[in-house]
């Protein structure tokens, strides 16, 4: 898409994936700090923690490349 | 299905009286989020949707990256997920066919033979094509039988998407249906194709990541594709879930009751072709790409997705096989007895895996899926309904602004004759097993048609119509045939073993061969049209613009190679 002055669609797909990063990111930190009571299976490998990071970096990237401000 | 247009039977399920999972706050706040970021892109898009052109074709602006993505998110719903993730637990790798011999070669046929006549004769829909090629009444009949069975589909589809969010959140039906297809009507009649692609762009991300990390912890849990086979060779020894091919010799060999002839025949040809190059569905949004080079690549961007959805997919359910301590049932047995079916695998290793906050992402990708399932449906739908049916009989001469408001509404409409059809199905269950039927009846002979009418020049306009009032009639003789006397299994499946599945194959098979055959024969009795009205439209008379000056990794055809290529090698692996 290349309208004058229209925000690209992977902007709005970088913004929602850094809100769900940190989201899921604190999840997975509270979740280090106060155990559940029924743990999931492999919790140890705390995949909140690395796929909220993943998320986040994500998401950055696609904000920062897709920037209307960029234009 | 696709993998093709099934609606997975195994889907189609009573609910159960318990939750599988419980959310938390942080769960709900993504899914909160999700149906806030589409509705936003909804409002956001108004302004730039203004003609007939944005609204219908999204301004046939799309990159191919764009149309790529959407065209296999309209079809990657969330009953396709759940549904082929049960029937992997249920028939083993098998399921991974529709994935690969039932989607990937069908994918490249459309963008290196079939785009090209798509785009170029700018057409609007696929029965407009049929309307440029063959003339009205081919329009008409592909037009009605395509808008019924879409908002019958999308109906279902709801009703199925509800049954799931009660049986896995315990959510009211009443208002996962009204909540979810609100909110679909809404950014569709406010953006039209433009909204639903950006959109189905949004979700395709989103699926991914939110089923993703299923597959990458089971695979940790198992010790990596050997363990999986390992495992499932240990619980399940008298069957083999394992192997794509080496069990299809035979009927009897393997759990889908089904053999090769029927899956590359049926399924791989005939099925898989109709759908992915017939179905206005997906055809809509590669016909939104910004030229004939975006639209080529588009279904082959699409076809390299596609062969990765098996891993967050199929994997699921076969390392439900590998690793879960109880064994999943059927769906009658699982209601009697109180185990957990097959059909709930895929929550059920989102809930093992997934805490807070990862568990709502995967609510969310469910949702997703959904609603650019439906999403896909409702603006075929508005687009079929306006051009092809509205346009033609109702008022021939209007402004653009005038269609795009009847798009507009029609969006609406369909969004409620769906609803309707929603509460219909949860009256009448056994109106799924009916409408399934129907969408097969009609997609494999307007295959025939529609390859004819492309590469075939002698092809007349009564030869099409009559090809395709035959091949829909023959499909819709042989499904009542075995109805009325079951033991007919053996004559149209080639096997009185045969499953649902393999059935719905070979019907494919002769209501496209009878289409074929009553075309070619009715095309040789009636007078032909002059090649002059055929430019733009048949093989050898149109004019596609060389690609000769692109660089090797510019060209659609060395993308399709290199596709082909992987889905050969992958084929091989797992034999």
């Amino acid at each position: 898409m290349h309208r004058p002055g229209m925000v690209s669609i992977w902007f709005f797909v970088g913004a929602l994936l850094l809100v769900y990063g940190i989201l899921i990111l604190g999840a997975g930190l509270y979740e280090l700090s106060a155990p559940p009571e029924r743990p999931v299976v492999l919790a140890n490998l705390h995949a909140g923690i690395w796929w909220g990071g993943l998320l986040i970096v994500l998401g950055a990237i696609y904000l920062l490349r897709f920037s209307p401000r960029k234009r | 299905m696709t993998a093709t247009p099934t609606l997975c039977p195994a889907l189609l399920f009573e609910s159960t009286p318990s939750r599988l999972v419980s959310l938390s706050g942080v769960d709900l706040a993504i899914i909160a989020l999700y149906f806030v970021a589409v509705l936003g892109i909804g409002f956001y898009l108004k302004r730039y949707t203004k003609t007939g052109e944005d609204f219908f074709l999204a301004g046939r602006e799309m990159t191919a990256w764009v149309a790529g993505l959407s065209f296999l998110a309209a079809n990657l719903g969330a009953l396709e997920m759940m549904g082929w993730a049960a029937s992997a637990y249920q028939y083993g790798i098998l399921a991974t066919h529709w994935y690969w011999i039932g989607a990937i070669p069908a994918m490249l046929f459309l963008g290196l033979v079939m785009m090209p006549f798509y785009y170029i004769s700018k057409t609007h829909s696929v029965p407009g094509y049929l309307k440029l090629r063959f003339g009205e009444s081919s329009r008409v009949l592909a037009a009605i039988c395509f808008g019924l069975m879409t908002v019958l589909m999308s109906g279902i589809n709801m009703y199925s998407m509800a049954l799931v969010m009660k049986v896995v959140l315990g959510w009211d039906i009443n208002f996962s249906i009204w909540v979810s297809s609100i909110t679909v009507a809404l950014y569709v009649f406010l953006g039209g194709l433009l909204s639903a692609i950006f959109n189905e762009v949004l979700q395709f991300v989103l699926i991914w990541l939110g089923a993703l990390l299923i597959s990458i912890i089971g695979l940790i849990e198992a010790g990596g594709w050997s363990g999986v086979v390992t495992r499932i060779h240990q619980n399940f020894p008298a069957q083999d879930f394992t192997h794509l091919w080496r069990t299809l010799g035979s009927f009897s060999d393997n759990p889908m009751g089904i053999h090769w002839v029927g899956i590359v025949f049926g399924l791989g040809w005939v099925t898989s072709f109709g759908y992915w190059t017939t179905d206005f569905l997906v055809v809509q949004r590669v016909l939104a790409a910004k030229d004939v080079r975006a639209a080529k690549m588009a279904p082959i961007i699409g076809a390299g997705f596609k062969m990765l959805v098996p891993f967050i997919v199929i994997l699921p359910g076969l390392l439900g096989l590998a690793l879960l301590p109880e064994h999943l049932v059927g769906e009658d047995l699982a209601a009697a007895t109180g185990q957990h079916s097959y059909n709930e695998v895929l929550p059920i290793m989102l809930a093992r895996y997934c805490g807070p906050g990862l568990l709502g992402l995967g609510i969310t990708a469910l949702m997703a899926g959904f609603m650019s399932g439906m999403a896909g449906n409702v603006s075929a739908f508005a687009t079929v309904w306006t051009y092809d049916i509205y346009r033609p009989f109702f008022r021939k001469e209007a402004p653009d602004a005038h269609y795009v408001s009847v798009g507009r509404w029609c969006t609406m409409l369909g969004v409620l004759v769906s609803i309707g059809t929603a509460y219909f199905v949860m009256q009448f269950h056994s109106i799924m097993d009916y409408v399934q039927a129907l969408f097969s009846f009609f997609i494999a002979p307007l295959f025939g048609t529609v390859l004819l009418g492309m590469l075939w020049r002698r092809a007349t306009p009564a030869g099409g119509f009559w090809g395709l009032l035959s091949g829909t009639g023959a499909a819709i003789g042989l499904w009542a045939w075995v109805k009325i006397d079951p033991a007919a299994l053996r004559y149209v499946a080639l096997s009185d073993q045969a499953r649902d599945m393999a059935e719905n194959m070979y019907r494919a098979l002769w209501s496209w061969i009878a289409c074929v055959l009553v075309t070619v024969v009715v095309s040789y009795l009636t007078r032909p049209k002059p090649a002059a009205e055929l430019t733009g439209l048949v093989y050898g008379h149109a004019e596609l613009p060389s690609e000769g000056h692109l660089a090797l990794y510019q060209r659609p055809a060395f993308w399709a190679c290199v596709v082909g290529a992987v889905f050969f090698v992958l084929n091989i692996i797992f034999w």
